[in-house]
């Protein structure tokens, strides 16, 4: 089984969005790189606007990701509920 | 393999001999000398002796190696792509059958680099 | 709330009804004049609509993401101006990565934004057509930023003064300058697989991460944070790499070894491109990030592998070359850097022998192969330049015709041995330093004997300043091809230990913390 992983730019509106990442997500590996943080899940991550909000305290578009998106690797399914990636093996 | 193409695709080389003014390029590697980091490039009349590649150009290119002081050309042996190739130093490259973007490289048996590792 | 949106239609379908909804078959003329370039490459598609819309950001959310960036990149590029941020870095040394990344990828960014534009235009699909102009419109915001952001370094230090001017001109930026032409002048699908698949998704994480973590880790705010708003583009970008070549695979089995022959040969291109980052890793970054041997190690095999066993319900295979690409992560960096050192006197950049502490963290880093066949060289050559010997290889060197890096790689077996390859074609020779790089020329050879290979191109007498009299006696070839770059002798060039840009950063910093 392989990795799926994403990374993000180390701010304040990340530390949410790595928290509803890890909620949602049982196994999640976790590497903090200066300025970076990759979170690597074996075969498919996903990532709810629900848990988002509920980490950040406010309503948040799926699509603000984009700002502090650094990296991915899997195969993409985008709707306004949930960003997931996958590989299909 | 033709380039698949919407049309006729043909073109000149770029380095076609006639484009260097009279000389012919010839490549020269120093085999387990890896200081010199690839081989060496030169444009060279045709009619230059061979003898002059030992005499001036690698004395010249390869002269920073303290290896170079040591070489016995007379224990030399030379490859012309890859394959043993007997060079005849009185005669020129021409006639040595060295032709344009030929690639040769002598060996130095005994000196192999710094530290003997081929540097 | 869980928001759940009712009565509101889809991210999914919003976004193709304001794309690929509003596209319509022409019928004043045949739509295969209109795009008279997406068959000729023999990939079959049957049906564009099957085509599924990697990230879907209608209009309104792209230019609102995008404005946030840009306000916060500014923002961060004017402080890190203003708080002379450039004295921050962990030594001058480590400015040098800027000159080659200034001079080597932000031209390409410029060509990546013109081949998007233009595949883009050749689709009929538009589902690609849209995903493919959206990524052109990222990629001169890229370069865009990138001439911003180094523009403060520009400033202060040299070699950052005429990338434009070099990009066409200086010996080693033929390599990614000619590995972009090569992708530029293939068809739409070959330009797709191998930039938007190969390069974007493969190999991207290589380049980037690399550059981004390298500043991040060397004080290096003003690059960091263009990498950083790069990439979050970046990921887009790599949804289309991978939708592109699935939509391929999925719509005709007639297309897989089409594909399978375009990875192999980019995956190569690519690797052979991505030969400056390895030695930028391991000798450029005063703080080192990782070797390029783990970044390999992470970004390649492993999710390359993920990525590779994915697409093998395709039938595809992992490209021909990770055999050697493994053989070689031990060696090339190393390599890459005695050649940059050796040729130091004709490029934009300095170069410097190790330190011995950093000599030692190669060999930590390297075990198999640093200590037996390395460490000696750069050892002589520190030596040599303490006794005002240092080593300039002023005599030019054997280029492959396809990758166009001097020749400097060594037989798979035998680290010991320069790797030497050659074909004939049509009553001339040509030279190629790897199996990988005789391959793609013996595949395509009409192609790669255009090349316009920098040494030989000297040798012409092309690389001189106008006016310029290679026949008067006297002359001297190399400080005339100096000019010709704009690359100024003793300034831009040569060992970092002397140079202006050592002498201004110690004098500059010694200034923020004395009153004298």
């Amino acid at each position: 089984m392989s990795n799926v992983f994403i990374a993000f730019q180390r701010n304040e509106e990340t530390r949410g969005i790595v928290d509803a990442i890890l909620a949602d997500n049982p196994g999640a590996v976790v590497t903090e790189q200066p300025a970076m943080i990759k979170i690597d899940v074996a075969n498919r991550m996903t990532i709810k606007r629900s848990t988002i909000e509920e980490k950040m305290g406010r309503s948040f578009d799926l699509q603000e990701m984009q700002i502090h998106l650094i990296t991915l690797s899997g195969h993409l399914d985008e709707t306004d509920e949930e960003f997931n990636l996958g590989w299909k093996q | 393999m033709p380039v698949i193409a919407v049309k006729k695709y043909e073109f000149a080389p770029a380095d076609s001999q006639d484009k260097f003014h009279g000389a012919q390029l010839l490549y020269i590697g120093w085999e387990d000398h890896l200081m010199f980091c690839a081989p060496f490039a030169f444009p060279f009349p045709p009619d230059m002796p061979f003898g002059a590649l030992q005499q001036n150009v690698i004395p010249g290119a390869f002269g920073y190696h303290p290896d170079l002081a040591k070489i016995d050309w007379s224990t030399a042996q030379w490859f012309k792509s890859g394959k043993p190739f007997k060079p005849d130093p009185a005669k020129s490259l021409a006639e040595n059958g060295l032709k344009h973007k030929d690639v040769i490289r002598f060996r130095t048996p005994g000196l192999t680099g710094i530290a003997g590792c081929c540097t | 709330m869980d928001g759940r949106s009712g009565k509101k239609l889809g991210l999914k379908e919003r976004y193709s009804l304001m794309t690929r909804g509003l596209g319509w078959d022409t019928t004043y003329q045949p739509m295969d004049k209109v795009f008279p370039y997406d068959k000729f490459e023999g990939i079959k598609i049957h049906d564009w609509d099957k085509w599924e819309d990697p990230f879907r950001m209608t209009m309104d959310a792209y230019w609102k993401y995008q404005a946030e960036k840009e306000r916060k990149l500014y923002a961060i590029v004017d402080a890190f101006a203003q708080n002379n941020g450039h004295l921050g870095v962990t030594d001058a040394r480590y400015i040098n990565t800027l000159k080659l990344f200034l001079t080597g990828i932000s031209p390409l960014e410029y060509m990546a934004h013109r081949g998007f534009a233009h595949v883009g235009r050749q689709m009929r699909g538009v589902g690609p057509r849209v995903a493919c102009l959206m990524q052109s419109l990222d990629e001169i915001r890229h370069s865009q930023t990138q001439i911003h952001s180094m523009s403060t370094y520009n400033k202060h230090y040299n070699g950052f003064h005429d990338f434009l001017h070099m990009i066409e001109r200086v010996w080693y930026l033929s390599v990614p300058r000619s590995f972009f032409d090569d992708a530029y002048t293939s068809g739409p699908f070959e330009y797709m697989i191998a930039i938007g698949f190969s390069f974007e998704y493969v190999l991207t994480n290589l380049l980037f991460v690399p550059f981004i973590s390298g500043a991040a880790y060397n004080g290096d705010m003003g690059a960091m944070t263009f990498g950083f708003s790069a990439q979050s583009d970046e990921a887009r970008h790599m949804t289309l790499g991978l939708e592109c070549i699935k939509f391929m695979l999925e719509q005709d089995p007639a297309n897989l070894p089409i594909v399978q022959k375009w990875i192999d040969k980019w995956a190569w291109r690519g690797i052979r491109v991505l030969t400056l980052v390895g030695m930028m890793m391991d000798y450029m970054l005063p703080k080192r990030v990782m070797s390029w041997k783990e970044a390999w190690e992470i970004y390649f095999e492993q999710n390359g592998g993920a990525l590779f066993n994915d697409l093998a319900r395709y039938g595809i295979k992992a490209p021909k070359c990770i055999a050697q690409a493994t053989i070689d992560k031990e060696h090339i960096s190393h390599q890459a850097w005695a050649t940059f050192y050796q040729y130091g006197a004709a490029a934009d950049f300095h170069t410097w022998s190790p330190t011995p502490s950093e000599l030692d963290w190669l060999s930590q880093k390297y075990p198999n192969t640093f200590d037996k066949y390395y460490r000696p060289r750069y050892e002589y050559w520190a030596e040599q330049h303490k006794q005002g010997k240092r080593f300039y290889n002023t005599t030019l060197p054997q280029l492959c015709q396809v990758c166009q890096i001097p020749m400097l790689f060594t037989e798979p077996t035998d680290p010991t041995k320069l790797c030497y390859r050659e074909s004939d074609y049509k009553n001339n020779k040509y030279h190629m330093c790897s199996d990988g790089c005789k391959e793609i020329f013996d595949n395509e050879p009409e192609k790669y004997i255009q090349a316009w290979l920098p040494v030989h191109q000297i040798y012409q007498g092309n690389c001189f300043p106008e006016g310029t009299d290679p026949t008067k006696p006297g002359f001297e070839p190399l400080p005339a091809v100096l000019k010709y770059y704009h690359l100024e002798n003793g300034r831009d060039n040569l060992d970092f230990e002397g140079s202006e840009d050592q002498k201004n950063f110690a004098a500059w910093r010694q200034l923020t913390t004395t009153n004298l």
